[in-house]
């Protein structure tokens, strides 16, 4: 008889373990498993409610417009993050109370450091990033859509895959706690034979091929799909940076799927690549995860000095300074990327030379990224600066992000590295990096193109007091551990014995609750801007005195984006055709635009994969088996079917558009003075000139 | 066939009414997926050559290198990739369907012939007790040559559903990209078996 | 625990070293951040929208000198702190052993031959081996004040990193591998051998306070173990098994709390350990300490001829 269900069992369900053994540490876990559950059922009844199960399925979940998908990458990440910054804060409420002990028990304390950092980074940055660029390079280079639009459906398939399978490990099984860089042989079969390093496999794996993929899409369509005109030293910073992470996507990605399913091998085939015995070796573990995980920072930090670049620009309202300074950095930086990981393990007994080597190629990287932040400088410098939320953020970002230069500039010695190697030293680098780096990035640029994708700018106070308790809390949670590390606490760490640490922990938690004040000051904006959508609304599409192509169509975009492809005659073309005051015209004839058909190729990855990952999570052979063949099925008969596009007549195109340019000539458009009131609809009334 | 501009494929032999851009990105975007394909090739290599001297007192290279199967594997294998272009050339002349499918169906034979002596050497391995289980080099050879044994068989499932369409549909516009891609991704298989005959069989033996 | 310190307060020149290091890597970096934490709110104030008596200049976007400050400056720091980090990671390479050349070169004394110890580290505690003096210890190391420490480190199960920070930084251990560390104290202090790779649940745990002490009480620390019972393979198999000191004490039957010592029944203790991965033999689970299967009696230690 096969053995239908693998080697799951009843008690491995989360929800009931709390009724078993009462204590705050199960009533921390089931409450969790619950509250998954629960939201899942809200949402779905929700839906049914309201009768949204069609819209949701041909507007969204079947949709291959980029915008689109963009949008759900952005929803996943936030959803996801709304579970990371739960755990920091139990974390930290975890490490108040670890003088000689903590609420929690420790192989709690390791899940929950252990999945917080893979969601943070897997299931939170990547996907805001790719979102960003989902929704923006096409846009910003003149194009319809992406170079493969189901290719495209079927990485988010995947991303949500990885998603998934670490929110079932919260209801069914447990997660590893070999923290996100889940070293062997800690997590090999024989240290941990449980589920959860399986689960983190899977998951990381399963998302890495979408990452992969979506690398690959963006790339092409970055080569490929710009519109005439537009040379590569045309191309706004941001989708530069886009490229950039792209290429990196693509390269960086392999060392991953490598690693993940050689240990899966160990794991379930009973190989010896990182095992103690029989020749196995982490080490080879090590190289190989940071030789993804060191581009891998830039792959999630380029795309946010991409945002920086485009706002400081765009609210000191002048040309950005030395843009050809930020593309060779962006581009040295790429590079060096690849040639630095070893700094993550200079404990490893390296030989001297090898050490220094990558010590120094660490400094060269700190080289073009000094630069870029002077670039950022000299960009505001001589402008007219408007202090609005995204600046807010900026403000944050140029202030901390340096003390993260510095702390990396200090790791990258290796003769410090040796004492702060494996602290909370550490842990302050990283957040530091990526929260006022990558996350104040995503949030300003969610300020800035909001209004594009819904027709309805964000609520300028919220949205301010949200930014600022952003950067106070940062501050506070964070820079204490920077002291912590250099008295020698490591990290991971769920207790501590010295009394000295406890007043560092106390400020580390009072920060903790202010970022969880200001998460929720991002639902809060969201909520304050929907109730005043009318008095927000900006219609024609350009509420900041855009430059960059993205800005010359109405908000939201037509699923056509523009309806023609705009010919580019220099860098921020929007912002010549302003200054020339020849915005807003319409052609002479318009032509029927073809776009790619609905799918549900995405989801039917997504569900196999899901399904596949499970399976090989719980060893039930016959599900894994039969979701492969599943998949490669469906895909085979699927190449044999023909997918005619869907027409967009010239007509309707010409109506949409006609309406628009209309209602834009007729608004004699905004000065910058009325950016955040009521009185802007989305005109600008250019008040800069441009270059010549 | 007024604009030679349009025509980026002198291999392809497309039709040259619109679409041509879009096929172009298609082998574009194949050319980037093998470049992240050759980088996972290449770190499996390396792990390989890490791993050379894990035997951990199992069998090592002399004894899992059964040198005239691998000549003959070669042999077949390349004789795949021959075939191939032949077909290829078949496809650009437009020497009819059926040519092009003789040379496709060699290919798809001497590639399988590739794959039953790469399973009977398997096989042969795991009668002496190679097993990937033994030893870190074992597991790391194994992965290897198997990593792109696997590669090879995807490309007949290839192959054949291509077969099926070609007879279905011909060789429409459509399935000569396919076919190009497919291509693409054959000679590549061929290239990386190079490097896997030379450094670990050889370069093992030698 | 007493006063414990870190390589802020150091009390040997490796670590005084790194903190130096430290001061100096800050102090430059300074000069390149220092104009961005003053220049950023100088030029969010001064070009406000609202004022107008700043100069608008929207085409402003290229200045040659100003190219050349913005890539030359931070090239320079650069180069400067790679020349500086080069000099200390040779100066202070964990795998060179400290020598009067060291010594001389940095300033402090050598008063006596370098102790070995060997360290292996066990979920969740360290054991010290002292192979020349046929004593070991678990969950302390004592070295004498003066003394060079050279260490030979390895794991007898997932991999750790052992430091020590008053002392010196960190280094792996890795199972079946072996991997080197130096250290020497001025004077004498504490500080914890601590382990910074997360092993498991009894990670917090695992911390050892290192002394250093004055010669003759180094010398009555030796006799004091080498009256205690002795550490042979059937002990150590008992020790290996998952758990802190506390629960060694009790699995091996030895009362009373703190730091265990012994007397060394086989000075080839460490190389046998570390043979455990090397013979080509599977180690089981039930013969890998770590593993929640295994079993001390079914968990010998090869022999090894030297
Ligand atoms: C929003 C509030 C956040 C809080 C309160 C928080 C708190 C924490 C804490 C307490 C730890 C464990 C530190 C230790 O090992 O001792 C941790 C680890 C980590 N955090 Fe966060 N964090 C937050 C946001 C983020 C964000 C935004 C990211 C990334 C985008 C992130 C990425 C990570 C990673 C990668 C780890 C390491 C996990 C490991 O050790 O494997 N965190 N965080
Ligand atoms: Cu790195």
């Amino acid at each position: 008889m096969i053995d239908l269900f693998g080697r799951l069992e009843w008690q491995e369900l989360k929800l009931l373990e709390f009724f078993h053994d009462p204590s705050i540490d199960t009533a921390v876990a089931s409450g969790a498993a619950w509250m998954t559950v629960v939201a899942a059922i809200a949402v779905i009844a929700w839906i049914t409610w309201a009768r949204r199960w069609a819209w949701l399925w041909n507007d969204w979940l079947t949709s291959v417009d980029h915008k689109k998908i963009g949008i759900m990458y952005m929803v996943i990440g936030f959803v996801m993050m709304a579970r990371g910054v739960f755990e920091g804060v139990v974390m930290r409420a975890h490490q108040t109370t670890a003088l000689d002990g903590g609420v929690l028990s420790n192989e709690h304390w390791a899940e929950l450091f252990s999945t917080h950092g893979t969601v943070m980074i897997f299931f939170v940055a990547m996907p805001f990033i790719t979102g960003f660029m989902n929704y923006l390079i096409p846009l910003q280079i003149g194009a319809r859509d992406m170079a493969f639009p189901v290719l495209n459906q079927i990485s988010l398939g995947l991303t949500a895959t990885g998603a998934a399978l670490t929110m079932i490990s919260l209801v069914v099984g447990a997660f590893e706690t070999g923290g996100w860089t889940a070293y062997p042989p800690f997590t090999g079969a024989d240290f941990d034979p449980g589920p959860g390093p399986d689960y983190w496999v899977w998951a990381i794996a399963l998302s890495g091929f979408g990452s992969m993929f979506s690398g690959l899409n963006f790339a092409v369509t970055i080569y490929k799909m710009r519109a005439p005109g537009m040379h590569f030293l045309r191309m706004p910073v941001f989708t530069w940076t886009a490229l950039c992470t792209s290429i990196l996507l693509v390269f960086a990605l392999p060392p991953l799927t490598v690693a993940c399913l050689m240990q899966a091998l160990d794991r379930l085939a009973g190989f010896h690549f990182f095992t103690n015995d029989l020749g196995g070796n982490m080490m080879n573990y090590a190289n190989l995860f940071w030789m993804f995980g060191h581009p891998e920072v830039y792959i999630l930090v380029l795309p946010a000095y991409g945002i920086f670049s485009e706002l400081t620009s765009m609210f000191a309202a002048k040309r950005l300074y030395g843009y050809t300074s930020l593309v060779i950095a962006t581009m040295s930086i790429s590079v060096i990327s690849f040639c630095v990981w070893l700094h993550h393990f200079f404990t490893m007994g390296n030989s001297a030379t090898i050490n220094a080597a990558f010590g120094i190629a660490t400094g060269i990287i700190a080289i073009p990224t000094g630069v870029k932040v002077y670039v950022w400088m000299a960009t505001l410098w001589g402008g007219r600066i408007r202090f609005t939320a995204p600046m807010v953020y900026m403000t944050g970002f140029f202030i901390l992000f340096v003390i993260g230069g510095l702390s990396g500039i200090i790791l990258a010695n290796p003769a410090i590295n040796w004492q702060v190697h494996n602290t909370q030293f550490i842990v302050a680098h990283f957040h530091n990096v990526l929260l006022p780096g990558l996350i104040f990035g995503i949030f300003a640029g969610v300020h800035i193109w909001f209004p594009k994708a819904f027709g309805f700018r964000l609520d300028e106070r919220a949205g301010k007091i949200t930014a600022w308790l952003w950067i106070v809390g940062f501050c506070f949670t964070f820079l204490p551990l920077y002291f912590l590390g250099l008295m020698g606490y490591p990290r991971r760490s769920a207790a501590f014995d010295n009394p000295e640490f406890l007043p560092y922990m106390i400020v580390c938690m009072l920060g903790a609750l202010m970022l969880m004040a200001a998460f929720a000051g991002l639902f809060v904006t969201l909520w304050v801007s929907i109730r005043k959508r009318d008095e927000l609304a900006v219609p024609l599409g350009d509420p900041w005195d855009g430059r960059t192509l993205e800005w010359a169509t109405s908000a939201p975009p037509p699923p056509w984006n523009f309806a023609m492809i705009p010919h580019i005659g220099e860098r921020d073309a929007f912002a010549r055709e302003k200054a020339d005051g020849r915005p807003y015209v319409t052609p002479e004839y318009y032509e029927d635009v073809h776009l790619p058909p609905n799918t549900s190729a995405g989801l039917i990855a997504m569900v196999a994969t899901t399904a596949f990952g499970f399976a090989m999570t719980w060893w039930i052979w016959w599900l894994a088996v039969a979701s492969v063949l599943g998949f490669i099925l469906w895909y085979v008969v699927h190449s044999f079917r023909e997918h005619p596009e869907v027409t967009i007549p010239a007509v309707e195109v010409e109506r949409h558009h006609a309406a628009w340019v209309e209602a834009a000539t007729l608004n004699e458009g905004v000065t910058r003075d009325d950016e955040t009131n009521s009185r802007n609809r989305g005109r600008a009334a250019t008040d800069m000139v441009v270059a010549s | 066939m007024s604009d030679q501009q349009t025509n980026m494929h002198p291999g392809l032999n497309l039709g040259y009414v619109g679409g041509g851009k879009h096929e172009e990105s298609k082998v574009f975007g194949f050319w980037v997926f093998l470049m992240s394909d050759l980088v996972t090739f290449g770190l499996v290599f390396a792990i390989f050559g890490t791993m050379r001297n894990a035997t951990a007192g199992g069998p090592g290279a002399h004894e899992v290198t059964e040198l005239r199967s691998i000549a003959i594997q070669t042999g077949l294998l390349l004789l795949s990739s021959f075939a191939f272009s032949w077909a290829s050339l078949a496809m650009k002349y437009e020497a009819g369907r059926w040519r092009f499918l003789i040379w496709f169906s060699v290919a798809a034979t001497s590639g399988l012939g590739f794959l039953i002596f790469e399973l009977l050497d398997f096989h042969h391995l795991i009668e002496i007790g190679a097993v990937p289980q033994r030893s870190g080099y074992l597991s790391a050879f194994w992965s290897l040559v198997g990593l792109h044994g696997l590669h090879v068989a995807g490309g007949l499932l290839w192959i054949g559903v291509l077969t099926l369409q070609i007879l279905k549909f011909g060789l429409t516009d459509t399935i000569k990209s396919r076919i190009t891609r497919l291509g693409l991704y054959w000679h590549f298989l061929d290239i990386v078996w190079i490097g896997i005959f030379s450094l670990v069989f050889l370069a093992g033996v030698a | 625990m007493a006063q414990v310190d870190g390589f802020l307060v150091p009390f040997g020149p490796v670590a005084e070293a790194q903190r130096t290091e430290l001061i100096w890597t800050t102090a430059i970096t300074m000069i390149a951040i220092l104009p961005v934490l003053v220049g950023t709110p100088l030029i969010l104030w001064w070009f406000r929208r609202g004022n107008t008596k700043a100069t608008y200049r929207p085409q402003w976007h290229f200045d040659t000198k100003l190219e050349i400050l913005m890539w030359g400056g931070p090239t320079l720091i650069i180069i400067a702190l790679s020349i500086w980090l080069t000099q200390a990671v040779f100066r202070l390479d964990p795998y060179r052993e400290i020598d009067a050349e060291m010594a001389q070169g940095m300033n402090f004394e050598i008063t006596g031959a370098p102790v070995a110890i060997e360290v292996v580290g066990l979920d969740w505690k360290w054991l010290f081996i002292y192979p020349e003096e046929g004593i070991a210890s678990v969950g302390e190391m004592v070295i004498p004040v003066g003394r060079p420490a050279t260490m030979r480190l390895t794991t007898d199960t997932v991999m750790q990193s052992f430091m020590a920070p008053g002392l010196a930084g960190q280094i792996y251990t890795m199972a079946g591998m072996v991997t080197r560390l130096q250290m020497i104290a001025e004077r004498p202090g504490t500080t914890v051998g601590e382990n910074t790779q997360y092993n498991g649940t009894g990670f917090p745990a695992q911390r050892a306070p290192v002394r250093a002490v004055p010669p003759e009480d180094y010398a009555r620390w030796l006799d004091n173990a080498r009256d205690a019972p002795a550490l042979d393979a059937e002990t150590y198999a008992v020790l290996a098994h998952s758990g802190d000191v506390a629960k060694a004490r009790e699995d091996l039957d030895r009362p009373g709390d703190g730091p265990l010592v012994f007397s060394l029944a086989d000075p080839r203790l460490f190389d046998r350990i570390v043979a455990r991965y090397r013979r080509g033999e599977p180690v089981e689970p039930e013969a890998q300490p770590g593993s929640p299967l295994y079993r001390p009696d079914r968990a010998p230690l090869p022999e090894v001829s030297r």
